[in-house]
């Protein structure tokens, strides 16, 4: 399991063959990419800022995987997201997900980013040309965590 | 002693990235010490009175019934955009 808060650039294609690496045990790969989009609410975006709490964001993260694993037989995990300044089309996030069958590592990928977007302390504040907004919670991103509760 | 940190939108509205408040029994739960902070004007009363409000305690995603004890690192911040 790698966990990465990083203001560095990344290549998705590299993190994506990293995860199958070391483990010829692994018969499924599954990566989401997450790019900055140049528009969002109706306006153009023209990049981001990535705000966090240093020391936590890196614990709920872990807590994040430690469920994951506890869901599904999963043979690796790897988080790694930015911080600060980003450009429309920049990755923004990656979430890799390894396992014997594919459908562990489909469902463990989507688990994951569902959690992700509602429980690690990240905030995008925006630049749009009426100038900087912070951007609000979604109510669809907690609809879609909470299909993850066990009934 | 209780430390209170603001993130973000609530940060940068309260002009204030964090804060000590002396221990008081009184502050039982998170959410006595949100109420108590809600009292220092309109400013707090929008910001952490809001109800997409998320806080954490000692560095933990935690409810407002959480309960306080001295010493504790408290966290308040908007409903969190990351992903």
């Amino acid at each position: 399991m790698a966990i990465r808060v990083q203001a560095a650039a990344f290549d998705p294609g590299q993190e994506l063959n990293a995860l199958h690496a070391a483990n010829t045990g692994i018969g499924a790969v599954v990566g989401f990419v997450g790019y900055v989009r140049d528009f969002n609410d109706g306006r153009d975006v023209g990049g981001l800022f990535l705000e966090h709490f240093p020391g936590m964001t890196e614990k709920a993260l872990a807590r994040i995987v430690e469920e994951a694993n506890q869901r599904w037989p999963l043979l690796r995990v790897d988080i790694l997201h930015r911080i600060g300044r980003l450009e429309p089309g920049e990755p923004i996030v990656f979430v890799g997900t390894a396992s014997a069958h594919r459908q562990a590592a489909f469902e463990a990928c989507n688990f994951v980013m569902d959690y992700l977007k509602t429980r690690a302390p990240f905030w995008k504040k925006e630049d749009t040309a009426e100038g900087p907004r912070w951007v609000e919670g979604r109510a669809s991103d907690q609809d879609a965590a909470g299909r993850w509760a066990k009934g | 002693m209780i430390r209170v940190q603001f993130f973000a939108r609530y940060r940068e509205v309260l002009g204030l990235a964090e804060d000590r408040l002396a221990w008081d029994a009184d502050l039982a739960t998170v959410g006595d010490l949100r109420e108590h902070l809600v009292q220092r004007g309109d400013l707090w009363a929008e910001t952490l009175g809001e109800r997409g409000l998320m806080c954490a305690r000692n560095e933990e995603l935690c409810g407002l019934a959480e309960p306080l004890r001295d010493g504790d690192d408290v966290a308040f911040f908007p409903t969190v955009t990351g992903g």
